[in-house]
């Protein structure tokens, strides 16, 4: 068990800190999900003009930080890059419509389960079923290829950002957006989500906590590591919830969630699907991309670049229900994924 | 027979389906698994532990030498 220690330190460090947030202003279990606030940020940045999500989440600011701390802290911050970035960033695009019709990221699908919102049951559902396609595409001998070592700038830029975005945080320069209304507007103090990042990044980086790779190394290898990371945040949050009293368990009048079941699945199974392809969910490719991977920052930027579109064109879900746009929109994703990783496997069977 | 696996700049789980693949195949008793980065370290480790395989690793920051032995 003592190899598994710090998994599972980290996924009740990530469950507890999820809950602590809500109650201090985040919107419901809404603690630390990475596509809302990445979506938040998109929004706060002007690259989506919905006034109701943009805030720039400074829990994401903190786990950047803390993950790009602890990796120069064990020598592990490394520059690469070159490994498909043009693929990522599609997967990284289509993967956020897809998270934003079902409205959570995989570690939202597990604080949304432990509050009792049974949508994110079916979400689950969807996730499990969308690894499971992608480990098909893994063991047919899927690959996005080798990354190469890069000069050290390369892994520098992304960590600069993130310190812009400190800066406009704490400054709010008037081209800013910040919402005055809606769940932009419901945010915990700066400072207090700063650190909660900070802590949440720090126990990210050490423990490589993964939600989809949980999963998927089950199916895969039978190896329950991640899965005890995934578990440990369940099961945090839901004593969490329990202790202040937002348990509520149903389909109807969740916290921003919407009863459509068939969406929740189909758009939690093309987060799942990308997210195998990728190697990591959006948590685990926000602290890659802080450790110095490029090619993570360049999925991170199609995650932005996918919030942007599914908001300008209303594919995005909310809590009335799932727009016709974004249906569509998560029908095409998948027909692009599983398309791409049929190409890629062919190609592989080739060059062998 | 001995077996080489380059898994160096592949990402997370590559290098675990690599390794396994070669642990699988028949008459293998060694094999040394090239790495660059820890986390691949970790996870190599951990499943070939797994398949109760014994490892012992050499090498540092970019450049990681796995000895995987029965």
């Amino acid at each position: 068990m003592k190899k598994h220690a710090l998994v599972i330190l980290g996924g009740l460090t990530l469950g507890g800190v999820a809950v602590f947030l809500v109650l201090m202003g985040n919107p419901g279990n809404y603690g630390v999900c990475i596509a809302c606030m990445l979506r938040d940020i998109t929004g706060a940045l002007g690259l989506h003009k919905v006034a109701v999500v943009q805030y720039i989440r400074p829990e994401i600011i903190g786990i950047g930080l803390g993950a790009t701390t602890a990796a120069l802290a064990t020598k592990e911050f490394r520059a690469t890059g070159g490994s498909s970035p043009l693929l990522r960033f599609s997967l990284g695009f289509v993967g956020m419509i897809g998270m934003l019709v079902f409205l959570g990221c995989p570690v939202r699908t597990v604080l949304r389960l432990a509050s009792g919102d049974l949508n994110a049951g079916i979400g689950l559902i969807g996730l499990i079923v969308g690894i499971i396609i992608g480990t098909m595409f893994l063991i047919r001998g899927f690959s996005l290829g080798r990354a190469n070592k890069m000069s050290p700038p390369n892994g520098y830029i992304f960590p600069t950002f993130v310190i812009g975005l400190l800066i406009a945080a704490i400054m709010m320069p008037s081209f800013i957006f910040a919402s005055k209304t809606g769940p932009g507007s419901m945010h915990a103090p700066l400072f207090i989500s700063l650190v909660a990042g900070l802590i949440v990044g720090i126990f990210a980086q050490r423990s490589r906590i993964c939600m989809a790779g949980g999963i998927r190394d089950i199916i895969f290898f039978k190896d329950f590591h991640l899965m005890y990371g995934f578990i440990a945040v369940f099961i945090a949050a839901l004593v969490g919830n329990l202790l202040v009293g937002s348990f509520k368990l149903g389909f109807a009048d969740q916290p921003l969630a919407h009863t459509d079941g068939l969406w929740n699945f189909l758009g939690m199974l093309l987060a799942g699907l990308t997210a195998v392809l990728l190697g990591g969910c959006p948590l685990r490719q926000l602290v890659a991309a802080s450790e110095g991977n490029t090619d993570a920052v360049i999925t991170v930027l199609g995650l932005i670049a996918g919030a942007a579109f599914a908001h300008n064109f209303g594919l995005a879900a909310s809590p009335k229900g799932v727009p016709a746009a974004g249906q569509l929109a998560v029908i095409l994703g998948l027909l692009f994924t599983i398309g791409l990783g049929f190409a890629v496997c062919r190609f592989r069977l080739e060059v062998k | 027979m001995k077996k080489i696996v380059d898994a160096r700049g592949l990402s997370c789980p590559e290098p675990v389906i690599l390794t396994r693949q070669a642990l699988q195949e028949q008459g293998v008793k060694e094999i040394k698994v090239m790495l660059d980065n820890k986390v691949a370290v970790e996870n190599v480790t951990r499943a070939a532990e797994n398949l109760s395989w014994k490892v012992k690793v050499s090498g540092q920051s970019d450049n990681f030498l796995l000895e995987l032995t029965k």
